[in-house]
C-alpha cells in the first residue's frame, strides 16, 4: 500500500469531481427495484500519453482519456452488463434498467447459475499505488528533451545506426461501489519506457537490435530520470553490447545448461505459470480463444510443476507491481497467496464467482476490467517466482556451476500453446558460459521445452539481492479483448540441459 | 460532464466534427476523427453461453497541425467522453496543440489532403447493429450447443462509422462491417479439438450447422490418432493458416524500415522490390474495393508511425500490390516518406487477397498429396528473427496425417513451427483457389481476407507440442 498522509489527495481532482456518490446511488438503487441480489458500479477515468520518437525526432505525442461507467447485475443467478459514456445520474439508472434487461434476456440460456463468494465490506475505502511524480502532470516538452537526449546519446555510440524511443504513461482512477455497501475510490500510475539501438550491416545485408532492458513498472516519472533503474548505466554499455553482438559467434543448438536474469525469467513464467494457473481457462472458459491449461484443477496438489526450488506466489500487493491494486474490481482487498510450492501445484487465481466452484470461502482478488466498457474477468495478478530463502547466491555463483552454457539476458520474442506446454523465447543479449566464466555474447539463439520439463530442470535459484520485476503492459485476454498490466519478480535461475535452437539453422 | 441530475444533451457526430474544426481555427491546420462503434457479441463456453453483450462507444480524435520554427508540428488528443458541451472540444484541441507545439516540427510534414467533393453519407447517423444479428443463427446455435461435443465459441457484429473532418474542407463518412464466428469443438474426454471460422460482413452468409458439420467430420477424423516426430513436412495449409502468414508478412512490408536496412525487404542496395519470390503468379494485394471486402476508401490515421502519417488523413486508398505475379511490389509509404525517398505514396490496407493460384480446393490439395500434413489453424505466431522474417508459432485444433491423397489420421499431439512467410512463397510448388476465410491468429485485429491454400514442401515443425 502507499506510504501516503492522506492519498485521497493524490487523486485526480477532475475523476473526484465526479458526482460518484450520485451516479453510485442511482445505478444501484435501480438496481435493488428491479429485483437484482447484486449489484455493482464501477466509474473510471483513464488518461494515458505516448510519446515516440525515431532518431532523436519525435515522431508522434498521442494524448487520450477514456471515460465511463459500468453496472453489472446479478439477476435471478444470471449475470447482466451494460455501460455508458454519459456520467449522469439519469444515466447510470438507465444503465443499470439495461444491465438488468440483458441478464433477463440470457435466462432462459444460461445454464449456470452464478454464486459468489462472501467478502468483507469495505466501505470508503481510499488506496493510491506507490509513485513518486505522476507522469501525466510533468511538462510533456520536458518528457521529450529527455528522450531526444538519450536517443542523441545512443546515435552517437559507434556502429548504431538507428535509435527508437519513447514512453507510455496511463493514470487509471477507479470507483466501485456495490449493494453490499462497499465503496472505493483507487488510483494507480504506470509507465513504460523503452529505447532500442539498431546496427545495419548494408554489406553483409542484415541487422541487429538491443533494447534497454528496463521492464513497465508500477512507477512515475522518477521512474525515467532515474529511481529504480540505471539508465545512464544501461545506455553507455548498449553500443559496445550492440558491436559486440553484431560480431558474436552463431550458437551450437542442442541441450544447453541456461542461467536466465530476470529480465528475461519473467515472461517465461508469465506464459507457463502466469497463465497456465488462471482458474477460468483451467475449466474451459477460454477454450476457443486464449486456450485452456494442462494445470486442470483435478491435479490441484499433486501436479509436479518443477523442481523443489520452485515456489511461486500470486499478489495483487507488491510494491510497484504493474497487477497490484487494494481492492479488485469484484469489490476484494487485494492478497498474496501460493499457487506452486516446492515444486507442487496448490493454487490459481481467482474472482467471486470461481472461488466457490474450486471450494474456496474467499476470492483471492483477482477481478479486472481493462476500461468501463468491459465486464470484469479473472486477470492475472502479479504472478512471482520466491528467491531462494536460505541464501542470498549471486547470479555470479548461479554462472560458476555451469562448465559449458548461455546466460540468457532481457526479453524480445515469446511464444507458447494454447495449453501452455510448449513454449519458445528469444532474449536481448545471450553471453556464452565457460568454466563457470561469462565467454562474449553469442547470436541467434532462442530455448524451447515443454512447462513442467523446463522448472522441473531449475537446479538453483539465485538469492533475494538477485529478485527483480519485469512485467508488460498489455497482456491480453478474452473476447472482445482486454489488455491489462501485470509484473512478475524472480531471481536468476539456473535450468540444466535445456534445449536451445540456433535460429539461422531454423530458418534454412 | 459533472451535472448532477440531468442528461445533457449529446453532440451528433457531425456536429462534434465541425465544433472542434471552430475551436481550431487559430491552427495551422486540424483534422477530427470521430468513430462510433455499435458491437453484438456472443460467447459459449463448456457449451453454455458465458458473456453476451450490446455496447455502443465513442472516440473523438482531435489531430492538430501547429506551425513553429522549422516546419509544422502535430499532435493529437483524444477521448471517449460523450461530448455535451463546446468547451470539451476546446479542451481537446488544446490538448492536441500543447502536444504538437512541444513535438516540434514534423518530419512527415505535408499538406493537408484537399476535399475531393461532397461526401453524400455525411449528414447520416451512426449505423447500429443489435444482437438480432445473430437471428439467423438461433436455431443452429442452439442445436449445436445441445450436440454430444463439448462446445466454445464467439461471434462478433461491429458496424463501425467514422466521420472524418479537416480545415481544408474535406467531409468523409464511411461505416465499416466487421464480422466473425468460430467455434471450437472437443470430444467429451477433451483429446480431440477442432476449430472452424468465419469471416462476414452481416452473418447473412453464416452456416454454423455447416460449420459445426465440419468441425464434428475432423474430430472423426481423430479417431485414428498416429504419433510423428518432429521433422519438415510436406504441409498443405488452409486458407484460415495461409492469411495468418500474409498478414504478418503485409505488415512488415514498410518503406523505411526496407529503405535504412533494417527490414528482412531490404537488401544490400536498398528496398528488394522487383525481387522475385516464385514462379507462380500470386499477387498480394490489398483494395478497398475488393468485393464483400470492402474498407475505407479515404485513410484515416490517429498517429504517425512509419508507411503512416496524420498529415494524410483523408488521402485516398487505394489497390496496393506488395507482391505482383510472384516479384516483390509496393512497400508502405506516407506521402511525406514518399517524397523523401522519391517513391509513390502508398497506403496500408485494411483486407489482404493472395490470388494467382489454381482453381484447386484444399480438398484437391489433400488429394494430391502422397505423404503428408493437413493443418487446421496456426497460433501464437510471433517474430523470431526479423532480419529473415522467421516466425515461429503452433499448429492448433487439429494437424491431420495425409497418405495416398487421403487423411487417414490425427496427429496426436501439434507442432511448434519456425518458419518464414517468404520461404512459404519462395518454395510453394501448388497454391489453389482463393476465398475469404477468417486468420485465426489476428481476427481480432485483421478479418478482411482472402485466401488460397497452399502446399509447403517442407515446414519446418521443430518441436511437439502436448497442447490439444
Amino acid at each position: 500500500m502507499a506510504p501516503v498522509d492522506d492519498p485521497a489527495d493524490r487523486i485526480d481532482p477532475q475523476f473526484r469531481a465526479l458526482p460518484l456518490t450520485a451516479l453510485a446511488d442511482a445505478a444501484l438503487g435501480r438496481a435493488r427495484e428491479l429485483g437484482a441480489s447484486h449489484a455493482d458500479l464501477r466509474v473510471e477515468r483513464i488518461v494515458s500519453q505516448s510519446i515516440d520518437l525515431r532518431d532523436g525526432r519525435v515522431t508522434g505525442i498521442g494524448d487520450s482519456t477514456t471515460v465511463g461507467l459500468a453496472v453489472r447485475v446479478v439477476v435471478d443467478g444470471v449475470w447482466g452488463f451494460a455501460s455508458h459514456v454519459e456520467l449522469t445520474p439519469r444515466r447510470a439508472a438507465a444503465t443499470a434498467e439495461r444491465a438488468v434487461e440483458v441478464a433477463r434476456t440470457l435466462a432462459p440460456v444460461a445454464v449456470e447459475r452464478v454464486e459468489r463468494a462472501d467478502e468483507p465490506l469495505h466501505a470508503g475505502a481510499v488506496w493510491v499505488s506507490d509513485y513518486g511524480v505522476d507522469p501525466l502532470l510533468v511538462p510533456t516538452r520536458e518528457k521529450v528533451e529527455l528522450l531526444v537526449e538519450r536517443s542523441q546519446r545512443l546515435l552517437a555510440g559507434d556502429g548504431v545506426d538507428h535509435v527508437h524511443a519513447g514512453v507510455e504513461q496511463v493514470r487509471e482512477c477507479k470507483f466501485y461501489a456495490d449493494l453490499s455497501g462497499t465503496t472505493t475510490v483507487q488510483q494507480r500510475v504506470r509507465i513504460s519506457p523503452t529505447i532500442t539501438a539498431t546496427a545495419v550491416d548494408r554489406a553483409a545485408g542484415g541487422f541487429e537490435s538491443m533494447a534497454s532492458l528496463a521492464p513497465p513498472a508500477g512507477r512515475g516519472w522518477e521512474y525515467v530520470t532515474g529511481e529504480g533503474w540505471d539508465w545512464d548505466g544501461e545506455l553507455r554499455e548498449i553500443p559496445e553490447l550492440l558491436a559486440e553482438k553484431t560480431k558474436a559467434p552463431t550458437v551450437t543448438a542442442g541441450p544447453t545448461d541456461l542461467v536466465i536474469d530476470p529480465t528475461n525469467l519473467w515472461l517465461t513464467i508469465h506464459e507457463s505459470v502466469g497463465h497456465a494457473t488462471e482458474y477460468d481457462r483451467a475449466i474451459g472458459y477460454e477454450a476457443a480463444y486464449a486456450g485452456t491449461s494442462f494445470a486442470t484443477p483435478d491435479k490441484l496438489g499433486t501436479l509436479r510443476y518443477g523442481s523443489e526450488h520452485m515456489h511461486v506466489t500470486g499478489d495483487r500487493t507488491v510494491p510497484h507491481g504493474l497487477s497490484t491494486i487494494g481492492y479488485d474490481d469484484d469489490g476484494v482487498a487485494t492478497t498474496e497467496w501460493d499457487l506452486v510450492r516446492d515444486g507442487v501445484l496448490v493454487g490459481y487465481q481467482l474472482d467471486r464467482t470461481f472461488a466457490p466452484r474450486l471450494g474456496l470461502e474467499r476470492s483471492n482478488g483477482c477481478a479486472f476490467a481493462d476500461s468501463p466498457h468491459h465486464v470484469p474477468l479473472q486477470r492475472m495478478a502479479n504472478v512471482s517466482l520466491r528467491p531462494d530463502p536460505a541464501r542470498d547466491t549471486t547470479t555470479e555463483e548461479l554462472i560458476a556451476g555451469v562448465e559449458r552454457g548461455i546466460y540468457v539476458v532481457g526479453d524480445k520474442s515469446w511464444s507458447i500453446d494454447m495449453q501452455r506446454y510448449n513454449f519458445q523465447f528469444t532474449g536481448q543479449r545471450f553471453f556464452r558460459i565457460e568454466d563457470g566464466r561469462l565467454a562474449g555474447q553469442l547470436r541467434d539463439v532462442a530455448y524451447q521445452a515443454t512447462t513442467t520439463d523446463f522448472w522441473g530442470a531449475m537446479d538453483a535459484v539465485g538469492g533475494s539481492s538477485t529478485w527483480r520485476l519485469g512485467g508488460a503492459m498489455n497482456c491480453g485476454k478474452a473476447q472482445p479483448g482486454q489488455a491489462a498490466p501485470v509484473s512478475h519478480g524472480c531471481p536468476a535461475a539456473r535450468f540444466r540441459g535445456i534445449s536451445v535452437l540456433n535460429t539461422q539453422e531454423e530458418g534454412q | 460532464m459533472t451535472d448532477a441530475g440531468v442528461a445533457a444533451r449529446r453532440w451528433r457526430a457531425q456536429d462534434v466534427v465541425e465544433g472542434a474544426l471552430a475551436a481550431a481555427t487559430r491552427l495551422h491546420g486540424c483534422a477530427v476523427l470521430v468513430r462510433e462503434t455499435s458491437e453484438a457479441v456472443l460467447r459459449w463456453a463448456n457449451s453454455t453461453m458465458t458473456t453476451n453483450g450490446h455496447t455502443t462507444s465513442g472516440r473523438v480524435t482531435v489531430v492538430a497541425f501547429v506551425a513553429v520554427e522549422g516546419g509544422v508540428a502535430a499532435g493529437v488528443a483524444s477521448s471517449s467522453a460523450a461530448v455535451t458541451a463546446a468547451g470539451q472540444l476546446a479542451e481537446l484541441v488544446a490538448a492536441a496543440e500543447a502536444a504538437a507545439r512541444d513535438a516540434g516540427p514534423a518530419e512527415d510534414a505535408a499538406p493537408l489532403p484537399e476535399s475531393a467533393g461532397d461526401d453524400r453519407g455525411w449528414d447520416e447517423a451512426g449505423a447500429e447493429t443489435s444482437i438480432g444479428v445473430f437471428g439467423p443463427l438461433a436455431t443452429g446455435l442452439s442445436e449445436v450447443l445441445a450436440g454430444p461435443q463439448r462446445q466454445s465459441g464467439f461471434a462478433s457484429h461491429e458496424l463501425t462509422t467514422t466521420w472524418l473532418g479537416t480545415s481544408t474542407g474535406l467531409r468523409r463518412r464511411w461505416v465499416q462491417p466487421t464480422g466473425s464466428i468460430e467455434l471450437n469443438a472437443k470430444t467429451p474426454d477433451l483429446a480431440g479439438s477442432a476449430w472452424t471460422g468465419a469471416s462476414t460482413a452481416d452473418f447473412t452468409d453464416v452456416d454454423v450447422v455447416a460449420l459445426a458439420a465440419e468441425a464434428a467430420r475432423r474430430l472423426e477424423w481423430g479417431r485414428r490418432k498416429v504419433a510423428l516426430p518432429p521433422g519438415r513436412y510436406e504441409t498443405v495449409l488452409p486458407p484460415s493458416a495461409v492469411a495468418d502468414l500474409m498478414v504478418y508478412l503485409a505488415w512488415s512490408m514498410e518503406g523505411r524500415p526496407a529503405q535504412e536496412g533494417r527490414s528482412a525487404l531490404a537488401g544490400p542496395d536498398g528496398p528488394r522490390t522487383g525481387e522475385r519470390l516464385t514462379d507462380l503468379p500470386l499477387t498480394l494485394a490489398s483494395d478497398p474495393a475488393a468485393p464483400g471486402l470492402e474498407y475505407e476508401p479515404f485513410l484515416t490515421a490517429s498517429r504517425s508511425g512509419e508507411g503512416i502519417s496524420v498529415f494524410d488523413n483523408g488521402a485516398p486508398t487505394r489497390r496496393v500490390e506488395w507482391i505482383k505475379q510472384g516479384v516483390i511490389g509496393e512497400l508502405a509509404y506516407s506521402r511525406a516518406e514518399a517524397a523523401e525517398f522519391g517513391t509513390a505514396f502508398t497506403p496500408g490496407g485494411d483486407n489482404l487477397l493472395l490470388t494467382g493460384g489454381s482453381s484447386a480446393t484444399t480438398a484437391d490439395l489433400v488429394a494430391g498429396t502422397g505423404r503428408g500434413l493437413l493443418l487446421t489453424c496456426l497460433w501464437y505466431i510471433r517474430p523470431v528473427d526479423p532480419a529473415t522474417l522467421l516466425l515461429t508459432g503452433l499448429t492448433r485444433d487439429g494437424v491431420y496425417l495425409v497418405e495416398g491423397g487421403e487423411v487417414v489420421g490425427e496427429v496426436d499431439h501439434n507442432f511448434r513451427f519456425n518458419h518464414s512467410p517468404l520461404d512459404v512463397l519462395r518454395r510453394t510448388p501448388e497454391v489453389g483457389a482463393t476465398e475469404r476465410t477468417l486468420p485465426r491468429e489476428w481476427k481480432d485485429w485483421f478479418t478482411r481476407t482472402a485466401m488460397p491454400p497452399v502446399r509447403v514442401p517442407d515446414l519446418n515443425m521443430s518441436s511437439v507440442s502436448l497442447g490439444r
